[in-house]
């Protein structure tokens, strides 16, 4: 009999206070709590860790990789919102 | 007739575009850009790297099952504790390689049925025995001495996933080694007994680990496209020199000798090993290896005794489930 699947979650890590939670990989657990304690034994075996998220895949909605360039060329195209598009003579010093 | 010539140009029409795509595809990897999950690639691509990936994770699970054998007997409690690490570290990593597979669309649980149905291969060495302690000793510093060499390029592989899980496996992979090599370092250092029992485990692994590299490079029949696709970034035979040229300094600094007597340091600084029994390869890959029989029943039995946690687990997220939307419509 062909094994049934386990809902899919997302982990996410905070390596230490002050940054943020960061995405670390996947893992299989039917219920979140079951998902808590999996994340910490298969991505904080050598503490790697302060804080877990796990959050279910299908709950992600994820932009189209076709549609990149539609999704961030205008914002490519702006350069007037980089600090160095502006000239500002040497004399002023730092800004 | 005018359906079917609306069929054939649209097939052709995909065909090319499917061209197209192809060189576009070849061009990402060229310029050492990493392809993500979703990301348009040939069907071949995934094809191959579905099963690299998930023989790869077939293989830390089964890699468990000889180390396993020793835990209730280790030394020390500090063998203990390192011992119990590694295994646990190898599920781990068994489990980052489902993950990264899963991304490629098979689900774990399809390719872990594959492995049990035995239509999947797993790494060769796994298939011999542990017969004394020394062999834990030896699996670390040449088992996971050869798969590091083997993993280190995966690190820079074009896939993005399989990339970043070798990453975490290799951070991880080199205490394995580090205490192989102990474990080697304190039995050569101890009684003559002790030092037997290293040399007679060294001479039983020694040729099965250089194995683990796969064919020699004019029969591999798995490399040219890899190659192309920079998934493999060194042939076979480049990673098996390289692990040997590693691998006879720290033999020598354990007193311990090669068996190959016919190995000899060419000019370049190379040692030159002796011709591999091709033959015992691929019997083990054929299921004829000492243990093949033993790894995969003992797989299936784990996997059938753990059925009632799995159905239990689901039953309670289910319960869950009702009884929260029970409350929801109250």
């Amino acid at each position: 009999m062909a094994t049934p699947n386990t809902p899919l979650w997302e982990v996410f890590i905070r390596s230490r206070n002050g940054l943020a939670h960061k995405h670390v990989g996947s893992l299989h657990a039917t219920d979140a709590t079951l998902a808590l304690q999996a994340a910490r034994d298969i991505y904080t075996r050598r503490g790697e860790g302060l804080s877990i998220w796990v959050v279910p895949s299908n709950a992600i909605t994820a932009s189209d990789p076709s549609e990149k360039g539609m999704m961030f060329e205008p914002a490519e195209s702006k350069i007037y919102r980089h600090p160095t598009f502006y000239d500002v003579p040497e004399e002023v010093g730092h800004m | 007739m005018y359906t079917q010539a609306l069929n054939s140009s649209d097939g052709e029409e995909r065909h090319i575009e499917d061209a197209e795509r192809a060189a576009q595809f070849q061009a990402r990897i060229d310029a050492e850009e990493r392809i993500e999950p979703n990301d348009w690639m040939p069907a071949a691509y995934r094809k191959t790297l579905t099963r690299q990936i998930s023989q790869h994770a077939h293989s830390e699970i089964v890699g468990m099952l000889p180390e396993g054998n020793w835990i209730t007997r280790a030394p020390s409690l500090r063998r203990k504790a390192a011992l119990l690490a590694k295994v646990q570290d190898e599920c781990g990593h068994g489990l980052y390689l489902y993950a990264a597979a899963e991304t490629l669309g098979s689900s774990r649980e399809e390719l872990v049925d594959l492995m049990l149905a035995g239509k999947a291969k797993y790494s060769s060495i796994f298939n011999y025995p542990t017969l004394t302690w020394a062999d834990i000793g030896t699996i670390g510093w040449l088992v996971d001495g050869a798969a590091i060499m083997n993993q280190i390029p995966l690190c820079r592989c074009s896939y993005g996933p399989y990339a970043r899980a070798m990453i975490r496996v290799c951070k991880e992979e080199s205490f394995h080694q580090r205490q192989g090599f102990e474990i080697m370092l304190t039995l050569c250092r101890g009684t003559d007994e002790q030092k037997a029992m290293a040399q007679d485990a060294l001479n039983r692994w020694w040729w099965p680990v250089l194995m683990m590299f796969g064919p020699p490079d004019q029969v591999s029949q798995h490399s040219d496209t890899s190659t192309k696709w920079k998934i493999k970034r060194f042939s076979n035979d480049e990673l098996r020199q390289k692990f040997v040229d590693a691998t006879v300094p720290q033999a020598q600094f354990l007193g311990l000798s090669i068996p190959d007597p016919g190995m000899k340091q060419n000019e370049a600084g190379n040692w030159e090993y002796s011709a591999i029994d091709w033959e015992e390869f691929k019997q083990v890959l054929a299921g004829n290896g000492p243990c093949n029989r033993d790894r995969l029943a003992a797989r299936r039995k784990a996997h059938d005794d753990g059925a009632w946690v799995r159905e239990a687990a689901v039953a309670y997220a289910e319960k869950r489930r009702q009884r929260s939307t029970l409350q929801a419509a109250e």
